[in-house]
């Protein structure tokens, strides 16, 4: 690149036009990600898995990175969309497309529903109430026999081919293909409203909830709203996976996903766009690898991964990644 | 004088059997610079977190212009133009002033709640922000983040903040608390050179800096206002001296 960088002597425009640039390194990784089509292809399933955790953390760093509400019960919109998609398709629409739309509605509703209690607490109080209200839903579901098969899972998920015409096979090349794409369109969305005035609010919330009133801020509203955005979100991951797998288990609402997603997002980085994505990829190529050696203990080298990372990366691998680079940067001059 | 534009009356408020405000009348008319002065635990603090709405009164009602604010939250009165700043910096550690600036401009825009388009695009908004950041002396530094930024300046971005918001009556609660002596003249010079619209109230300890900036002092003792007057008058009244001046000051 030839262009000279703005520096913060041009003047605050273009300041903020550099903050919200793609870089580079945004463009390596979304080609990155076509790799697994012509590396590992018989890993395509497992590629959809990443694509689609990546989505869901995607979601949850919305709330939890941008805005700081803290979530231990995400799997909730998760499993509903899932549920959603899959019980539609059981009754006899599997049309994909309008499946996500359907599943991303319904997340969203409830999740507005629930943003009116969210956005009145902070901190431990709402670690709780999102716990509480997560294994709610999942007692819900296994009561639900009826509805959702309870703890034998949702029988008889039927999902149309994508566009009527690519079938999601058994090496996962249209899952994946189809997982990939929605995760960039979700992506390109957080990424406009994290640059947008009420992503620079959610910032303010993160930042500092005291003094938003006092700019007139109604931060109350806008946690309603994104957590409505991130419940619609995390709606459609879940109908991804229910629809690339045509199954659907009480999983989808446990607390374990909960977890894990937020496990997922502390690795990688939370309040960066890219850090669930990364934790993602980390996340599931390591479970991948060390349950290939020790199926039963592998959360053994999560938890040591975990807290290495926590100690020595407060801001996740991302914030280290991207500390290194900038002390890189600054070395030669 | 004009009408007033920040009233109270009988303000009221009292933590257990602690009384930090009662039978507080006051009403400021626009434009003035007002110090509001008192013994620590006074209650002055208090009284802004009252008018604020950062408390809840237990009595009595306020008034801005001619409405009663009293049961509004602290946003919406912000809205309509009663403005605080903080003692100890209550400001965004990670955003850089600029960006903490335009969000305050955003906000009173009503375009925060877009999230469809870049923040760069509301150049007005951007250009308004840095503006006010200019008129503070913190142009220069406006690309920094907030945490990184010197004291003094940190003060300033609390005033910034506030102006953010276009404020008909500004509180201030001690716009230079920590800053070093020498370096508050210049701080309140900023604060005299504001606006002839805005009607600013703000608590000081420096006797020199009060008789200096401020056209009418409040002076408050036990959560009950004392005397109100011109500085000349406050200089004057032997209860002033009395419970205030003639007293050993802290620090």
């Amino acid at each position: 690149m030839t262009a000279a960088t703005p520096t913060a002597g041009a003047g605050p425009h273009s300041y903020l036009q550099e903050r919200i640039r793609w870089r580079w390194i945004e463009i390596a990784f979304w080609l990155a990600t076509l790799a697994p089509f012509f590396l590992f292809p018989l890993y395509l399933q497992l590629a959809s898995q990443i694509a689609i955790t990546a989505l869901f953390a995607l979601s949850l760093d919305l709330i939890l990175g941008y805005a700081g509400i803290v979530s231990l019960g995400h799997a909730a919109f998760f499993g509903l969309g899932a549920y959603t998609a899959g019980i539609i398709s059981k009754y006899g629409w599997g049309e994909p497309l309008s499946l996500l739309v359907i599943a991303a509605a319904v997340a969203g509703l409830v999740g507005y529903a629930m943003s009116f209690i969210i956005a009145r607490f902070r901190h431990l109080a709402l670690i709780m109430i999102t716990l509480g209200l997560g294994l709610l839903l999942h007692e819900a579901a296994n009561s639900a026999h009826w509805l959702t098969g309870g703890a034998d899972g949702l029988q008889g998920v039927r999902i149309w081919p994508l566009l009527e015409t690519f079938k999601f096979d058994l090496y996962g090349r249209t899952a994946y293909t189809y997982s990939l794409i929605v995760l960039f369109l979700a992506f390109l969305v957080a990424r406009r409203l994290i640059h947008s005035p009420f992503g620079l609010s959610l910032r303010g919330i993160r930042e500092n909830p005291v003094r938003m009133p006092a700019i007139g801020a109604p931060s109350r509203a806008h946690i309603r709203k994104i957590y409505t955005i991130s419940a619609a979100m995390a709606g459609v991951a879940g109908a991804l996976l229910a629809e690339t797998t045509a199954t659907v288990s009480l999983e989808v609402l446990s607390f374990q996903r909960s977890a894990d997603v937020l496990v997922i997002l502390i690795l990688g980085g939370a309040g960066r766009l890219y850090g669930g994505l990364l934790g993602a990829i980390i996340y599931m190529v390591a479970r991948d690898l060390f349950s290939g050696v020790n199926p039963q203990y592998w959360y053994f080298w999560i938890g040591l991964l975990l807290v290495a990372v926590v100690m020595l990366l407060p801001n996740g691998i991302l914030g280290g990644l991207a500390k290194l680079a900038s002390s890189w940067r600054r070395k030669p001059s | 004088m004009t009408a007033p534009v920040l009233a109270t009356r009988a303000l009221a408020k009292r933590f257990g059997s602690l009384i930090v405000a009662a039978d507080i009348n006051f009403a400021l008319p626009q434009g003035v610079r007002y110090a509001l002065i008192g013994p620590n635990g006074a209650g002055k603090t208090t009284l802004i977190n009252l008018m604020t709405g950062m408390l809840r009164p237990d009595g009595g009602q306020i008034f801005l212009g001619e409405q009663e604010i009293t049961s509004l939250r602290p946003a919406e009165r912000v809205r309509r133009g009663l403005v605080r700043t903080f003692q100890i910096n209550t400001l965004f550690p990670h955003l850089s002033a600029l960006e903490a600036v335009t969000l305050a401009v955003c906000e009173r825009r009503g375009d925060a709640g877009t999230w469809w388009r870049r923040l760069p695009g509301y150049r007005d908004a951007v250009d308004e922000a840095y503006g006010i950041l200019s008129s503070l002396n913190l142009g220069h530094d406006c690309y920094r983040v907030t945490r990184e930024l010197a004291y003094g300046q940190q003060r300033l971005l609390e005033i910034a903040l506030a102006l953010a918001t276009r404020p008909k009556v500004l509180l201030l609660d001690e716009p230079a608390a920590g800053v070093p002596r020498d370096e508050s003249p210049a701080l309140f010079a900023a604060i005299s050179g504001l606006s002839e619209d805005i009607t600013v109230l703000f608590i000081e300890h420096d006797m020199s800096i009060v008789f200096r900036f401020a056209t009418r002092i409040i002076v408050m003792v036990g959560g009950r206002v004392l005397v109100e007057g011109a500085p000349d008058e406050i200089a004057a009244d032997p209860r002033v001296r009395e419970v205030y001046l003639g007293q050993k000051r802290h620090g």
